[in-house]
């Protein structure tokens, strides 16, 4: 990135400050539950049905709100407040993300709507929604452990079902969070926009026909040049996601592709062990840890730019550096478009390259300093099952990473830094240790507190099938 | 991130969970607070198939200790047995034991210590569902069961792995 394209993105699109604030109210009154608006509350509901009133979800919001700050809440008019919910920040990513392509000369692939298979039973949906119900009609503020431990029979039920696996690690989180703050009455400040969203996507994916049947995807062959690894975590689930860049088999344009796997697995699971879980894909591992290219042969790939990963359909390629990468097919790789539903400015994870910058250390984050602009590195998005750390980020001059926004601007999370250590040239990325840890340090206190999949596992044999 | 508290609350994505602590697993496989109790199971030191069930109450810090068939634990003569000795130790190598001292509501400044917050313990041996805790460990460890999948999981980027400090 040149200091140009971020005073690009210094400014945020005109609109999206005043549609967060309309959100901003919504979520207070959720904070205090939808069951018992005061004046306040019954305004909000209100502005934000307003807010989408020329739309098709006009009418329905509409009548949603005027029902809701009548103090009667049906399960139908809290889907038409999440669908206004989810409509704005559907808006604010699509003017963000408008706004990267343009500062970044990025070409992104138009949308469009795939085939899917039959929608799953509803069920197990009904049993989301009405906990969802629950959760808005009382609030934040009134969430106890009673309440957190409605959700485990659903979660359990959804887990056991691969289709709702989106649903399920959605759910599953945010009853972690819940948890940990139980009763959260007593919590000074509420996460109120964090939890707002995750109830939002939460609502809308346990409406029968969202999740539909899995995606075929369209086959696809050619080279994988990996940028770097991205991995999200929970309590019980981790997913590492592999960015890169495919160049098509027989030519064509080079496109930006994700992959993933991921793993369900139990809290005290964490750190670089999490690898352990995750080493039934040996060829995706092992090109991630040895920095290797990947020919892939029919690979399923979604319209969204995610490959769906079969290691038996990719073979181990030459060395390949993300750097190397970065520099030479970036600029020119066509992006992905965000499926309609997923539209959300959390989504938005566009790989980057920046270089020959400065970092300054303050106020307890990092910012890096690029020929007069600026962007601040968020290093609580360093992963704890990889070798890069806030002292390494702040001695690099050079990164491989996703442009993220959040809380109202624009952030740099990491994938992979050079730097100067001691006078000496290092890299590092998040997927070094895909096979294990090779920091001797790291891998002596992993040996310290055992094997935990293996101490867990024998547990789970010895008491699970009896 | 920042110290603005405003911002937070206006941040999507953001821990809320503390991040937990490694611990070896083989004595106290399975430690959570939750349901209003600090609970867990602990592996019998004597038989490799049998495991104890312990749990200690938020508040009034009634505590119980039994097996997993529901035959009170031996060790309970008046004061915490082993087993629920140990599930505080682990619970407090987990957790951090403000954390844990916080959930209990143990009353007094500076625990450090497993042994510290069991002394301040106000609470009396007392009947509670070992049942319940049991289950919820059986589901504990189903999670490792489950296969893995690569289905791209687009919620999960609300959760970022994080704590890298080293």
């Amino acid at each position: 990135m040149l200091a140009v394209q971020l005073a690009a993105l210094a400014e945020d699109p005109p609109g999206v400050g005043e549609a967060l604030e309309l959100v901003t109210a919504f979520d207070d009154a959720l904070a205090h539950g939808l069951g018992r608006l005061g004046e306040q509350g019954a305004q909000a509901v209100t502005a934000l049905a307003g807010a989408v009133a020329a739309t098709p979800l006009g009418d329905r919001t509409g009548e949603a709100a005027g029902k809701i700050a009548a103090g009667s809440v049906a399960g139908e008019h809290l889907t038409a407040l999440a669908g206004a919910r989810a409509a704005l920040f559907g808006s604010a990513h699509d003017a963000l993300l408008a706004r990267l392509d343009e500062a970044l000369g990025r070409a992104r692939a138009p949308w469009a709507e795939p085939v899917s298979g039959a929608a799953p039973a509803d069920n197990l949906l009904a049993g989301c929604r009405s906990w969802l119900h629950e959760l808005a009609i009382t609030g934040w503020r009134g969430v106890g452990h009673d309440l957190v431990a409605a959700s485990d029979q659903t979660v359990e039920a959804l887990l056991a079902e691969p289709a709702m696996r989106r649903l399920a690690v959605l759910l599953d989180g945010l009853a972690e969070e819940l948890r940990a703050s139980s009763p959260v009455a007593t919590m000074a400040r509420l996460p109120a926009r964090r939890w707002a969203d995750l109830w939002t996507r939460a609502l809308l994916l346990s409406q029968p026909g969202w999740l539909g049947g899995p995606e075929q995807g369209t086959p696809v062959s050619g080279r994988l040049l990996i940028l770097g690894a991205d991995v999200h975590e929970h309590g019980t689930v981790v997913q590492v996601q592999v960015h890169g860049i495919l160049e098509p088999a027989g030519g064509g344009e080079p496109r930006l592709v994700r992959t993933a796997a991921s793993a369900t697995k139990v809290d005290t699971i964490a750190g670089p062990a999490v690898w352990s879980l995750l080493q039934g894909h040996p060829v995706l591992m092992g090109a991630l840890a040895g920095q290797r290219a990947l020919d892939l042969t029919d690979m399923p790939l979604l319209g969204s730019g995610d490959l769906v990963w079969h290691d038996d359909r990719a073979v181990t390629g030459e060395p390949a550096d993300p750097f190397a990468t970065a520099r030479v097919l970036l600029a020119g790789a066509l992006a992905p478009a965000t499926p309609p539903l997923d539209r959300h400015p959390a989504r938005i994870a566009e790989p980057v390259l920046v270089e020959g910058y400065t970092t300054v250390k303050g106020d307890g984050e990092i910012t890096l300093k690029l020929d007069g602009g600026t962007l601040a590195i968020t290093t609580d998005r360093l992963p704890s099952c990889g070798p890069l750390t806030p002292q390494l980020v702040a001695a690099s001059t050079a990164c491989v990473g996703l442009l993220r926004w959040d809380g109202g601007r624009w952030l740099l999370q990491p994938l992979g830094v050079q730097a100067t250590v001691k006078r000496q040239p290092v890299a590092a990325h998040n997927g070094d240790w895909a096979q294990g840890p090779t920091d001797p340090k790291v891998v002596k206190s992993l040996a310290r507190s055992g094997d935990a999949v293996a101490v867990l596992r024998e547990r789970a044999g010895r008491l699970l099938r009896r | 991130m920042t110290a603005d508290p405003t911002a937070w609350e206006q941040s999507s994505v953001m821990r809320v969970v503390p991040p937990l602590q490694p611990r070896k697993l083989a004595k106290v496989p399975f430690v959570e607070l939750a349901d209003g109790r600090l609970q867990g199971v602990v592996s019998s030191g004597s038989d490799i198939g049998r495991v104890y069930v312990s749990s200690i109450a938020t508040g009034t810090h009634a505590y119980n200790c039994s097996t997993n068939n529901n035959r009170p634990c031996g060790g309970l003569l008046g004061a915490p047995c082993k087993h629920l000795r140990s599930l505080v130790d682990e619970a407090v190598v987990q957790y951090g034991a403000d954390r844990v001292a916080r959930y209990l509501r143990v009353e007094g400044e500076g625990i450090t210590s497993g042994s510290e917050l069991v002394s301040r313990l106000a609470g009396q041996h007392e009947p509670a569902p070992a049942a319940v805790v049991f289950s919820r460990f059986l589901r504990h460890l189903a999670y490792l069961e489950l296969p893995v999948t690569t289905a791209p999981l687009a919620e999960l980027h609300w959760f970022p792995a994080s704590g890298a400090v080293r």
